[in-house]
């Protein structure tokens, strides 16, 4: 379709300023985008106050979509159950026998360690969640990967608490509206997360590679003793994470450490937990001298300075 | 002699003399539209990868190769900060780049004010696959090789959306110019 006669300003005066002026608009938009973006790359929390209320709307909408989501994924597999039902339930009732045999010897090796914990006065420090919410959409057209929760502030969620799910860890709160959150999920890559695996002290770090998988980077370099299928579990390193929640599986090895896939994939679970930071105070200390030499005080970067703290909690 | 259907001589819209468009529709339809665009990609989980190409944009890029003139230049800066709310990218990427989009299909426009739809396609495709570098680029991650072959479907779709998109602004716009008022 050609374009109205009205764009055409002929000798009108009137017209041709209007014209103009609509080019300069918008190149003084474009101008504004480019600085406000350098701002935000810069800064990148500047506009967290804007994009939490713009969160709050849509989280009602998100809660919906979720429920639906959540419903639907049960009915498919309520389907596929049914084509492999009989020799699934001769391999349940197998596996079944031997998990209670395995509980029985756990429950031992749990009053063992209550008497011994009790001889040491440490105290078990089960967290309490802050909150219990669903995830309720994410930045699905974006490069980052973040998602949106359905608790925010006036829940006392607040930034840099983790997000784990009945699985393992799904992310860390990145910023808070009054009613919804964002969250960082462990797969965008700017994620960093200390892990070690759960058998043994071999201590890594866990950063997103951007298509779904985590690289996991050793921090001793040598003979790499990672193997296939090995569990990677938080360290506790930096104090956001309390230690031993599953985080990934180890899918192939490379010289420094691995590949490894996600425990808990946030696109399929239901309900997920926001628990308070395990250490407030070892991630105030660690923040705090840093924030005058580095302006951006990344929460996930704080992870990076923390190998110390990383070898102190595996001697523990 | 029989009397004549009272609705022989009406469309779907009433009868067809006394009536006008309504003004709040014809002139909000289109930016809703593409609001509702950057909101429909916030519902889904994509945990793995970019999945959902840029709505909001794809519909602009649409509503904008449809009806010349019916936007103003300047309406890539309030529509783009709205994406930027829930896009996940840093806030001014949208502002920036919608702006700049409006400006060039302006430029182009006044060198090719006559077009086919196969000119359209290719000109909307052009846009989003710049758009979807220009926004991986600019995303504030680190750009992993990665990362940057998962998205590839996403480019894909974006160009392959574009002659539904058409389809989708066009009954917009026959909606948003229904006779709804009675005048007089």
């Amino acid at each position: 379709m050609a374009p109205p006669s009205s764009r055409r300003s002929g000798f009108s005066k009137k017209a041709q300023f209007s014209v103009f002026t609509g080019y300069l608009l918008a190149g003084a938009g474009a101008l504004l985008g480019f600085g406000l973006l350098l701002l935000s790359l810069w800064q990148p929390a500047a506009f967290a106050p804007l994009r939490g209320a713009a969160g709050d709307v849509i989280a009602p909408a998100g809660e919906v979509t979720a429920a639906t989501r959540t419903g639907g994924q049960g009915f498919f597999a309520g389907i596929g159950g049914y084509f492999r039902a009989g020799s699934q339930n001769a391999a349940l009732r197998e596996e079944i026998e031997l998990a209670r045999i395995r509980l029985a010897e756990v429950e031992a090796v749990r009053a063992e360690n209550r008497r011994l914990r009790a001889l040491l006065d440490l105290r078990a420090d089960e967290a309490k969640p802050v909150a219990t919410a669903r995830l309720v959409g994410s930045t699905a057209a974006s490069g980052r990967r973040l998602a949106f929760l359905g608790v925010g502030r006036s829940d006392g969620v607040t930034p840099g608490m983790p997000v784990v799910s009945e699985r393992g860890v799904v992310g860390r709160v990145l910023e808070t509206g009054r009613n919804s959150a964002r969250v960082l999920l462990l797969t965008d890559s700017e994620s960093v997360l200390p892990v070690r695996r759960a058998k043994g002290d071999v201590v890594a770090f866990a950063e997103g590679r951007g298509d779904g998988l985590l690289r996991v980077r050793l921090v001793n370099l040598g003979i790499n003793p990672l193997k296939v299928g090995d569990l990677m579990v938080t360290s506790g390193a930096g104090g956001y994470y309390r230690p031993g929640v599953a985080v990934a599986i180890i899918s192939k090895i490379t010289p420094d450490g691995g590949i490894a896939r996600l425990v808990a994939e946030p696109s399929a679970t239901n309900f997920v937990a926001v628990e308070p930071i395990h250490q407030p105070d070892a991630v105030a200390a660690l923040r705090a001298p840093r924030a005058p030499l580095e302006p951006e005080g990344e929460p996930a970067q704080a992870g990076n300075e923390a190998s110390p703290a990383a070898s102190a909690e595996d001697r523990r | 002699m029989e009397r004549l259907n009272p609705r022989a001589r009406s469309d779907p819209y009433g009868s067809r003399i006394n009536r006008t468009q309504s003004p709040l529709r014809a002139g909000s339809v289109p930016y809703l539209s593409i609001m509702l665009g950057s909101l429909l990609p916030v519902l889904l989980i994509a945990d793995v990868m970019p999945v959902v190409p840029p709505l909001g944009y794809l519909t602009l890029v649409a509503w904008r190769l449809m009806r010349p003139g019916l936007l103003p230049l300047w309406a890539g800066v309030p529509l783009g900060a709205f994406d930027d709310l829930f896009s996940g990218q840093p806030f001014g990427s949208g502002v920036m780049l919608w702006s700049l989009t409006m400006i060039a299909f302006e430029l182009m426009e006044a060198r090719f004010p006559w077009r086919g739809f196969w000119q359209d396609w290719f000109t909307a495709g052009l846009a989003s696959l710049l758009y979807w570098l220009a926004t991986l680029l600019l995303s504030g991650a680190r750009v992993t090789p990665e990362l940057l072959v998962v998205a590839l479907p996403q480019a894909l779709l974006s160009v392959l959306l574009y002659p539904i998109l058409a389809r989708m602004v066009a009954s917009l716009d026959r909606f948003r110019l229904a006779r709804a008022r009675r005048i007089g």
